[in-house]
């Protein structure tokens, strides 16, 4: 059997594992891009006590872990954490580091490709391979109104933070097995110049509106509060959130906690339905995540409609009164 | 007497970009520009330490010769200097670069600096790493995201929210912070600091010879990453467009969509389930 060379490696970031399945969905993507250019997966993982974690991480797709196991590193360390990536990327070249984007990894990631004099590409929503074998990393910019396709063709390894939910994670399979190789912490490890005070775990915050699968979001075109107010009516029907843009929080038709926009909520859903929205882009910009989006606007030519998926010319709180008419009569 | 720096760009205007429609691409040379929003918190942060603290604030930013419009700003609000990176040489730089760049400037202009606040990530790039990079390259302590700070002695001590904890966190000075938006509603220009950003603001503008930077490593030149493309994610959507009366509209949308309402919700929406 001929080893594979190169390797493609993925920080095991864990600390908010309930929430945050980073990990593992890029552990799932790398092995796709594992099989184009005959690479293997590797997991990296610090702390202390996280065998349970290692097991989890080959169950999805790792095919070898670099573990550095060890009571110093129970609790997140950036600097520390920074300096053993560092040696470690020195030693045994991989190819290519992904790392999720949560808050750690935005902030450890820039200092590792700083390091290792590599580059690094911020919060991507995709990752390919293109024809010459590089990391094709495409990553937002302008709110996600734009997107740059970045390539680090000569220094190496090639970096990438991830943005989670961008892709899925495989099945666990306990079948899988994975090689685990122990690096021990090295010596005289310089203590962390930035001090650890106070750490506590915030309360769980509702995202109701953040996580919900179907958003009903309304703007000024629905003419009044009154007409507004029907959108709750259409989102019970639709098991969806209702969101508003900002004139509509401003004229009191919609609490605060319903804005979407830069200043507000960024929304994801399956299905975004935008009433009466002129799509000014700091709204837009909070709505890219949608996958799929029906605008209903008079004006055709609003910026809501010309990114819609579906575009309905038509008076806006018109179309929301048949709309709940007609779903009342399917749903049941 | 604390000395700060603080790390400014300016970015084009987010709400009158100018658009191309055609092709959904940004017409970048004509946009308008303004002092990145959380680099303005970066800038607030500074005043309310240079009010309590005391201390005085250098403004610093890379940019085209126009770039000097933000370290006005800066001034009005109540930098006392500012710094003008300018040099054709330095365009088209990533984030490692622009670190690389910044922290040589900030030795050169600022000796003796003991608190770096940068803006936590621009509204154009989005990258966040500059700040991160920055505390490398200026090997320093530093902290991203941060919330509220407090200066006491040589030390800071910082809050913020991070991956659902909140942690409180201790550094000595010289250190690196960058400020997240929001905790501190900015401030308005007083009359008496625009007057002093236009009559005796102290702007010193630096190109690369000047700050000695080898013009291998900075620029397009001396980037690791490279752009290959850029789209817009909208572009290539279908843009159907149904017009009529609202209750065909709404017949037509479920016949032809159901599978995308109708998964959403779970539920099969296809059949009107009074009519027969």
């Amino acid at each position: 059997m001929i080893t594979k060379k190169r390797g493609i490696w993925v920080f095991g970031d864990y600390r908010n594992y309930f929430q945050n399945r980073v990990t593992l969905q890029l552990l799932s993507r790398a092995k796709e891009l594992a099989a184009k250019i005959d690479a293997k997966v590797c997991a990296v993982v610090f702390g202390h006590g996280v065998d349970e974690l290692v097991g989890e991480y080959i169950a999805h797709g790792a095919e070898k872990i670099y573990l550095t196991d060890h009571p110093r590193l129970a609790v997140y360390s950036m600097e520390t954490y920074t300096l053993l990536m560092e040696r470690l990327a020195r030693q045994e070249k991989p190819e290519i580091i992904l790392i999720g984007a949560t808050a750690f990894g935005r902030e450890f990631a820039p200092r590792v490709a700083k390091r290792l004099g590599t580059g690094l590409t911020a919060d991507c929503i995709g990752l390919d391979i293109d024809k010459e074998d590089l990391l094709l990393q495409m990553a937002p910019s302008f709110g996600g109104n734009l997107v740059a396709e970045i390539v680090t063709p000569e220094r190496r390894p090639q970096m990438a933070t991830v943005r989670p939910g961008t892709f899925q994670e495989i099945s666990h399979d306990y079948i899988r097995t994975g090689e685990v190789v122990k690096v021990p912490l090295p010596e005289h490890l310089p203590v962390d110049r930035v001090r650890l005070v106070r750490l506590e775990r915030c309360p769980q915050r509702e995202q109701k509106l953040e996580d919900a699968r179907v958003v009903v979001c309304g703007g000024r075109g629905l003419g009044s509060k009154k007409k507004f107010a029907k959108l709750f009516e259409l989102a019970e029907l639709l098991g969806g959130e209702v969101g508003a843009t900002r004139p509509v929080v401003y004229a009191d038709w919609a609490e605060h906690d319903a804005l979407v926009g830069q200043a507000g909520k960024q929304i994801r859903p399956q299905i975004l339905f935008s009433f009466g929205i002129s799509g000014a882009i700091q709204h837009t910009a909070a709505c890219n995540d949608a996958k799929f989006i029906i605008a209903v606007n008079k004006n055709p030519n609003a910026a809501m409609m010309k990114r819609a998926d579906v575009a309905i010319v038509a008076d806006a709180s018109q179309l929301c009164n048949s709309l709940i008419q007609a779903l009342k009569r399917r749903i049941r | 007497m604390l000395k700060l720096v603080v790390c400014i760009k300016q970015v084009p205007m987010v709400s009158e970009l100018p658009w191309d429609p055609a092709t959904g691409t940004l017409q970048r040379d004509l946009a308008e520009g303004m002092m990145n929003p959380a680099c303005r918190s970066a800038l607030d942060t500074a005043l309310r330490i240079k009010e309590t603290a005391g201390g005085e604030i250098t403004a610093i930013t890379m940019g085209p010769p126009m770039a000097e419009e933000v370290l006005r700003e800066a001034i009005a609000l109540g930098a006392d200097r500012g710094v003008l990176l300018t040099d054709r040489k330095m365009a088209g730089a990533d984030t490692s670069v622009t670190s690389h760049t910044l922290a040589r400037a900030i030795e050169k202009a600022c000796p003796g600096f003991e608190l770096v606040l940068c803006g936590f990530s621009t509204s154009d790039s989005e990258t966040a790493q500059v700040g991160p990079q920055l505390a490398e390259e200026l090997d320093i302590p530093g902290v991203a995201y941060v919330d509220e700070i407090e200066v006491s002695g040589g030390a800071v001590r910082m809050r913020r929210i991070s991956d659902h904890f909140l942690e409180t966190l201790e550094m000595d000075l010289p250190g690196i912070v960058t400020v997240t938006t929001g905790h501190y509603a900015p401030r308005h220009v007083p009359l008496g600091g625009l007057q002093a950003a236009f009559t005796a603001a102290q702007i010193v503008t630096l190109d690369a010879a000047a700050v000695g930077l080898d013009s291998e490593w900075i620029g397009a030149k001396g980037s690791a990453t490279k752009i290959r493309n850029v789209y817009s994610p909208t572009a290539g959507k279908k843009n159907i467009v149904l017009t009529g009366a609202p209750k065909r509209i709404v017949e037509q949308l479920f016949e032809r969509f159901d599978d995308k309402i109708g998964g959403a919700i779970g539920k099969d929406l296809k059949t009107d389930k009074n009519s027969k």
